[in-house]
Formats: C-alpha cells, sequence, structure tokens
C-alpha cells in the first residue's frame, strides 16, 4: 500500500487509459478512474473487464462531462471520496486526467511527496492576478449565472452575459468564500480533501458553484484556500495552454524536451505517440539526485506558438497569413529606404550611398523597363524576377517579396515620377519605409538633357503633375512611413545636413561624421532653364526658389572640393 | 452561395452516371480513416511511388477516378488492396475537369472522414510530416474545431533542361527536381468565395511574364474534414460554403499550413503537353498547355542561382511557404 492515489477522469483512448493506470498500479499506487457517462456500454464494460485482475484499480460512480461545467467537479468528488474510504493509506491524492503521462519513476514522485507531507500542490490564484482567461470574464466567472454551453451555444452565452450586465444581476458569493483560479490538476492531502469533501456547508458551495463558470478550475483551488495549512500554488502537471485556451498536445518529437524537463506528469498527450508511451511506462532509473521540476524548455516552444498563432512574423504573406491592411504592424519584414532625386542631383549617389551604410542599393526597383536591381542582376533573393509585367501585376507583393526575400540586409532603391507609380500607396502606409525626396530634382536631367525645348517643357509638366500627386499622398496624416521631404532649392543650399540626417536614420556606421560627401552635379545655368520653361508658359514650383543669376551655381561648384564637418 | 453550392451538388449528381465502378473496396473503409482522392489519366508512371508516399503519411484508403487511361493505370490500381476505383471515358471538360465526379464521390464516401484531395503530381507536406503522421494532424484540427486545411503548390524542377533528368517508374520525383523558387509569390484576396488567390513561382517567371494575370492558381485547400453538403468549385482552389476557404488569418497572426510539392515539371511535361493540346480538355481552352507546349520546345531552363533546394519542411517553414501556426 501506497501514500499516493491517482484519479483519473477519462472518456477516450481507453486502452492507453489502462496502459497508464496499470503503470501507476505497478508502483503500488491505487488508481480510481471516472469514466465520463457519455462513453457508450460494451465499450466501458470491455475496459472495467479489462482492469478487473488488478484490486488497485476502482471505479467510480459516472457523471456526465462537458467542458466548462460542473460534471467534472463531480466527478473528482466522488473519485476522491471512494479514494479516501478505500484506500487509508493514501496521503496525497494525484488528480490527473486519460492523456496524462507520468515522466519520471513514479517513486521520484512519492518520494518528493514523503518530503513535503503536509502540502497541497494546487494552482490558485485571486481572480486580479491571472491573466489566461478565456472571454474576459475573470471575477465575473463568480457573480453571474451560466446555463449555456460557451461551446456549442455561444451565441446564448454571450447575449445572457451581456443580459446580466445590463440588469446588474449579480450572485452574492457564500460567506468565507475567496474566489481562486488555477489548473484543474491538482495533487491535495488527505487533510484539505477530507475537508472539503466533509465540510457541513458543501452542499451551499455546491449548488453555487454549479452555475460558477468552469467549475473545476475554481471550486477546489477555492476551497482549499479554507483548510490547508500550506497551499505551493502550482501544479505538479506539466500542462500548456494555447491563445484560445486549449491544451497543448505532447508528440512522439518531443521526447528529449519532456525527458529533460525533470516534469512528473505531462499533459496532454496525443494517445498515439507510441514512442512517448514506451520510453516512459518503461521503468527507468530514478534520478540520482532529487530535481525539482524545470519546464523552462517547454514553456518557450509553446510561448513561441502561441505568438505565432497570434501575431505572426512581420512582412510575411502567405497561404494561412493575409493581413487587412489596418491590422498590420508593419506591411514589410525590415526597414528600407526610398531616395527620390538624388541620383539626378549627384554623379555617384549610389556607389557613395552604398559604401556610406553597407546596404544593398538598387536602382530604380520601378522602373517601368525593368527593375533595376543592384549590380544589373536579372534576379535577386527568392528568384525574384526583374521582369515589369510581373511586377506592375502586384506592385505590392513584389516590394514585399524583395524586403521578406532579404530580410537582415538593409535594401535602398531609387525612385522618381517617370518610374511606376502604383507602389506609393503601400510606401505611405508602411512603417518600415524611409522615404527621403529631393522635390523637382527630376528637372536636373532634362536641364541637362538634348531635347528640344518643347519636348522639354511637354516632359516637365507631366514629372512635375506626378510628383505632386505623390508628395499629396504622403502627406496625409495616416501616412506611417518616415517621410523627409525637400525642395532642391533648400537642398542645395545645404546638402551636408539632410545628407547626414538619412544616415543617422539608416543606423550607419558612423553616422556623426559625414567625412565625404557625393559629388553634385554642376548647376550653373540651372536658374535660367527654370525661368525659360516659365517664360514658356509652364510654372516650375517643386524645385523651390532658385535664383536666375546662378548665385547657386556658383555654390554648388564649391561643393567639389573636399571639406569637413566638425 | 447556396445556390451555387446546390447547382455543384447537381451536377455532381447528374454526372454520377459517367462513372463505373471497376473496383470497389469502400466497405473496408473504417470510421476513422483518413481518404485521399484522386481524378488520374494514363499517370501509370508515378503511381507506384505516389502510393508509397501517401500510405507512409497514414492515408488509409484511397479512391481512384480513371480517366480513359491506356497505359495500364486502370489494371495497376484495381490491383491494390487499400483503393477503390472507378472508371469513365466521359469528357474531363464537361464534368468541371474531373470536379464533379470526385464531388460526388466524396461526397457518397468521405462523408464524416478526413479525406485529401490531390493531383498525382502533388505531394502534401505539414509541420512534422517527418515524424507525426497525418493523424496527428487530423485529430489536432479535430480538437481545435478546424476543418480545412489550406496549402500552397510549390512548382520543383530540376537543375537543367527538362528532358535531360529522366524519370523512372517507382522514384522519388524530388531527386530529380529537387528545385523551387522561394520568394516570388503573389496573393490577392478572392472576394466571391473569400480564398486566396496565389500566383507566382517558376511557372510563372518563365512562361506567363507576358501575361502574369493568366498563371496558374497555386492556393489549395487540399485537406477537408468533409460533410456531404460540400463541394470544390474550382480544382481544389475554393470550396463551398465559404466557411472552408478561411484557412489563412487576417489579424496578423499565421494559422497552421502545408504545402503541396508539384512534380509537374519533369520530362513527362512535354508529352502530357501535347497530349493535353490535342485533347483540350483542360482549364481555360488549354491555355496552360498551349504555353507549355510552345515553350518547352525552346527547351527552357528553370534553374537559376537563387533557387532554393528542398531539404525539408523546416526549411519550407523558415522561408515563410508554410507554417506550424500554433501546433508546436
Amino acid at each position: 500500500m501506497n501514500s499516493l492515489g491517482v484519479v483519473m477522469l477519462v472518456h477516450t483512448a481507453l486502452d492507453r487509459v489502462e496502459q497508464v493506470a496499470r503503470h501507476w498500479t505497478a508502483s503500488g499506487c491505487p488508481v480510481v478512474i471516472h469514466v465520463d457517462r457519455k462513453v457508450g456500454d460494451p465499450d466501458y464494460s470491455d475496459f472495467v473487464a479489462a482492469c478487473a485482475d488488478d484490486p488497485l484499480i476502482l471505479f467510480s460512480e459516472r457523471h456526465v462531462c462537458e467542458w466548462g461545467g460542473w460534471g467534472i467537479v463531480a466527478a473528482s468528488q466522488s473519485a476522491a471520496a471512494l479514494m479516501l474510504e478505500r484506500f487509508e493509506d493514501v496521503r496525497h491524492v494525484y488528480l490527473s486526467s486519460g492523456a496524462c503521462l507520468p515522466l519520471r519513476p513514479i517513486a521520484d514522485l512519492i518520494d518528493y511527496l514523503a518530503d513535503r507531507p503536509r502540502v497541497d500542490f494546487i494552482e490558485s490564484a485571486t481572480t486580479r492576478d491571472v491573466s489566461w482567461t478565456i472571454g474576459g470574464l475573470d471575477l465575473e466567472r463568480f457573480t453571474l449565472r451560466f446555463p449555456f454551453s460557451w461551446r456549442k451555444q455561444r451565441k446564448l452565452f454571450d447575449f445572457h452575459v451581456r443580459l446580466q450586465r445590463t440588469l446588474g444581476l449579480r450572485r452574492t458569493i457564500p460567506d468565507g468564500l475567496v474566489p481562486h483560479m488555477g489548473s484543474q490538476w491538482w495533487c491535495l492531502t488527505r487533510q484539505t480533501l477530507s475537508a472539503i469533501l466533509q465540510d457541513p456547508k458543501r452542499k451551499e458551495y455546491d449548488r453555487y458553484f454549479r452555475h460558477v463558470w468552469i467549475p473545476d478550475e475554481s471550486y477546489f483551488q477555492t476551497l482549499a484556500r479554507l483548510y490547508s495549512t500550506h497551499i505551493e500554488s502550482r501544479s505538479l502537471t506539466l500542462s500548456k495552454f494555447d491563445y484560445q485556451g486549449r491544451p497543448h498536445m505532447f508528440y512522439d518529437d518531443h521526447l528529449q524536451l519532456l525527458r529533460r524537463s525533470d516534469c512528473f506528469v505531462a499533459r496532454k498527450v496525443w494517445h498515439r505517440a507510441e514512442r512517448l508511451y514506451q520510453a516512459f511506462l518503461t521503468d527507468q532509473d530514478s534520478a540520482l539526485t532529487p530535481a525539482e521540476p524545470n519546464p523552462g524548455k517547454i514553456d518557450r516552444v509553446f510561448s513561441k506558438a502561441v505568438e505565432r498563432r497570434v501575431y505572426g512574423r512581420d512582412g510575411l504573406y502567405m497561404q494561412s497569413r493575409f493581413p487587412r491592411a489596418a491590422n498590420e504592424r508593419s506591411l514589410t519584414a525590415f526597414p528600407y529606404s526610398v531616395f527620390q532625386g538624388f541620383t539626378e542631383l549627384f554623379e555617384d549617389f549610389e556607389p557613395w550611398l552604398a559604401n556610406a551604410t553597407g546596404a544593398r542599393v538598387h536602382g530604380h526597383l520601378f522602373h517601368p523597363e525593368r527593375a533595376q536591381f543592384a549590380g544589373n542582376e536579372t534576379m535577386i533573393n527568392g528568384a525574384l524576377s526583374d521582369c515589369a509585367a510581373l511586377r506592375d501585376y502586384n506592385p505590392s507583393a513584389f516590394l514585399s517579396n524583395v524586403i521578406w526575400n532579404t530580410r537582415g540586409e538593409r535594401q535602398c532603391f531609387q525612385f522618381g515620377p517617370s518610374d511606376t507609380q502604383k507602389i506609393n500607396e503601400f510606401l505611405a502606409r508602411d512603417q518600415n519605409a524611409q522615404i527621403a525626396i529631393i522635390s523637382g530634382a527630376w528637372a536636373v536631367p532634362l536641364f541637362r538633357s538634348n531635347l528640344n525645348f518643347a519636348d522639354i517643357r511637354c516632359e516637365a509638366a507631366r514629372l512635375q503633375q506626378i510628383e505632386s500627386k505623390q508628395l499629396r499622398l504622403l502627406d496625409a496624416a495616416r501616412a506611417k512611413a518616415r517621410i523627409h521631404i525637400w525642395t532642391m532649392a533648400d537642398f542645395v543650399e545645404s546638402p551636408i545636413e539632410p545628407l547626414q540626417t538619412i544616415l543617422e536614420d539608416m543606423g550607419a556606421p558612423q553616422p556623426t561624421h559625414l567625412t565625404e560627401p557625393p559629388t553634385m552635379i554642376d548647376l550653373s545655368g540651372f536658374g535660367k532653364f527654370l525661368q525659360n520653361l516659365k517664360n514658356q508658359g509652364m510654372h516650375p514650383y517643386l524645385m523651390g526658389d532658385f535664383p536666375v543669376n546662378d548665385v547657386f551655381g556658383a555654390q554648388a561648384k564649391s561643393f567639389k572640393k573636399p571639406y569637413l564637418v566638425q | 452561395m447556396r445556390l451555387r453550392r446546390k447547382r455543384r451538388l447537381l451536377r455532381c449528381l447528374r454526372r454520377r452516371r459517367d462513372l463505373k465502378a471497376v473496383d470497389d473496396n469502400t466497405a473496408n473503409i473504417k470510421p476513422n480513416d483518413i481518404l485521399l482522392m484522386s481524378v488520374v489519366r494514363n499517370e501509370k508512371i508515378r503511381l507506384p511511388y505516389f502510393l508509397e508516399y501517401y500510405r507512409k503519411l497514414g492515408i488509409n484508403h484511397f479512391l481512384f477516378v480513371d480517366n480513359d487511361s491506356d497505359d495500364g493505370t486502370r489494371e495497376y490500381l484495381s490491383s491494390q488492396p487499400d483503393v477503390s476505383l472507378w472508371w469513365t471515358d466521359a469528357s474531363y471538360k464537361r464534368s468541371t475537369f474531373g470536379l464533379d465526379w470526385s464531388n460526388y464521390l466524396l461526397r457518397r464516401h468521405a462523408h464524416k472522414h478526413w479525406v485529401l484531395t490531390v493531383d498525382p503530381d502533388e505531394f502534401f507536406i505539414y509541420p512534422f510530416c517527418d515524424t507525426r503522421p497525418i493523424s496527428a494532424l487530423t485529430d489536432w484540427l479535430d480538437d481545435t474545431g478546424v476543418r480545412s486545411f489550406g496549402t500552397m503548390l510549390i512548382d520543383m524542377y530540376p537543375e537543367g533542361v527538362i528532358e535531360d533528368a529522366p524519370y523512372h517508374e517507382g522514384q522519388n520525383p524530388f531527386e530529380i527536381a529537387p528545385w523551387f523558387d522561394a520568394g516570388n509569390y503573389m496573393i490577392t484576396r478572392n472576394p466571391t468565395y473569400g480564398n486566396l488567390w496565389i500566383q507566382g513561382g517558376a511557372r510563372a517567371r518563365a512562361f506567363f511574364q507576358d501575361k502574369p494575370s493568366k498563371a496558374p492558381a497555386l492556393n489549395k485547400i487540399p485537406l477537408v474534414k468533409w460533410h456531404r453538403r460540400y463541394a470544390y468549385v474550382s480544382s481544389t482552389h475554393a470550396l463551398l460554403p465559404r466557411g472552408l476557404n478561411q484557412v489563412y488569418e487576417e489579424q496578423g497572426g499565421e494559422k497552421t499550413s502545408g504545402a503541396l510539392l508539384h512534380a509537374k515539371l519533369i520530362d513527362t511535361l512535354g508529352d502530357k503537353a501535347r497530349e493535353e493540346l490535342r485533347r483540350q480538355q483542360h482549364y481555360g481552352a488549354s491555355g496552360e498547355y498551349k504555353a507549355y507546349a510552345s515553350q518547352l520546345d525552346d527547351k527552357p531552363v528553370f534553374w537559376n542561382k537563387w533557387s532554393e533546394k528542398y531539404i525539408n519542411w523546416r526549411q519550407l517553414e523558415i522561408l515563410g511557404l508554410m507554417s506550424k501556426g500554433n501546433w508546436a
């Protein structure tokens, strides 16, 4: 006879239940099994017959068990009462389910409990302190009534809760009870358990808890607080829950994780996890030094799973993750920079930028003919092609693919009013986008071109229209991107400061000292060029105020000298 | 939508007369068995490995429709103990590309079963498929109240010209075609059925540069806990009722999903394309096969230095081509 008794609540996979029960009794622990009344008769009687040869296995009175209903508590009560009555040596009663699997030798658990004869292991916290509540109900679990099933009659359930809230209906909690909640898998001492079961006010408590929501997580947890002399508020059963409050399953590939956890019992184990049952139900050597349970590593695996299910990987679009734009933290996987007007104004901007930041610097990714990938490649990571038709078929997919495929490496690309413009909306909404614009710089290539002036005038008008439309879009209050816009006149006057800002934003290696700025194109005559456009009836305004007499031109020339900024 | 579903079901009931049972072992199907449904035509060379692969995953029973093969497919399949086979010589096109036949058989035999509907060149991959049988996945889906499981079709290709690596019967096709494109897929939402519409990959890149909108759809929902009221409406891309198409998360999280490795781009493609072109029985006036046949003559090479070589499901999950979701 042994000081540890096990209560098992089961409803399915009865062959596994028998296997586990015999494992307990082999170490001398008596087992009381409660089989859900929903289990049909041939199955039940076969199961009882199969266990009949073992005197340490008993079956308790059967109740119907629904998730979140009173049946589970009633089942635990009658099974525990039977255990206390029939096995007088039992000092601790361990509540487990049919999907629980002992991970360490039973003797370890018996010794562990023998060293702590007065300790009740039951997770029990006040409603204020728990974060795992489902359906947003915590204290209200105890003050409202719940006649409807949450899983099967969700609409009625919600409606009834709302109704009670609006009508202000409240139940009174019986005197002396402080609601506590916690994992339903406990291990209580005979003293505490019998005090709960033989309480003169048990009828009153039972009546009250019958209409509390999920009483199996609060009945023993609350009442144990009345009688226990020493509560250790944790469960000896390793059990992890997903974001919907359902327990995670353990499979064969968790074997090593479970071994190293040093926990006594784990749940839930998939009933066909052959290797787990085989590994843990055969005789194992007792631990040399008594180890405390240490589920840290398992915790990490499962909390990562929950995080993946709830938040997912930023910037990933796939068959099972396609966020609505409004719900997305960021539209892409990694920060990136967009430059507009810089290659027009500086002769060697792309190599200079690559050199200064170490980022991958592309040309115009949205060039009408093809995506100009860095190094003149026709394809980049992920076998993403430079084909303009494929790109323009779904520009946001194209850009998010570029960023996802190269995640970890900073991407920069050039943009301008002569590129395909469909991506602007996406850029504005993406908080990973850092956009730097020198407005009006598109005029510089025209200024240096060899076109007829009438054609230049036409083209200038077109580009100006496109860019001003783009600027209006980026200016909208809902833009989440980090946007810097300078007029060309402002920028040319003191180019160092904006360049410095950009580099700092990108987290370049030496952000404070810009030693070698890129070479600016000679702008002498540009003011006159703009004036000519004006004289022809076009009004170039995006570049800001350029004086006709080339004051800027003189200054622009001086930039060619190397200089330092302290 | 309800009408559309009803029409689908009516159609499949009407077309049931096309089907002649060759070998009906459906009486052996046990209540929790996991089934596989497939329509085949002249696929003898692929079938031995196909059956081996899916038996290993834990499929209990196969339902096949043989569309008038003349290469021994029928004889081969009817000799398998866990296969039920139907035969028809009716028009593939007029049965909505085989859909009416499979809808009928699913309705008849797959009610309340998990069933995987795949083509003979599609190989199902799901998280932990190397350590957990498919019943672990379906049990878990049952537990979490999920009725359908989404995947993406990934075109696999060899390193050189397709014809240079011949496939022989019984071989794992990914020994000769282990490469795929990792990051060039384009997704939009299809408002009609609420499913995602995924395009891209090797075929879009090589064959559909000029007309990307015609590129084949890669979204598939092959694994469903079937109910006799359900119906596939367009290959396995979408089903009705619409709720079954919600295999993706819209609030930012990732649902659990898998992949179908597509062994189409191997040396059987050329013959297939020419034959299908002759029959004119495929979707969109066989436009897809037209594109293949015309371009295959130029001996295209899909491989490039950015191609990824397939290792296992974990690689696909890291690349973002499938997800464990909260199954850990």
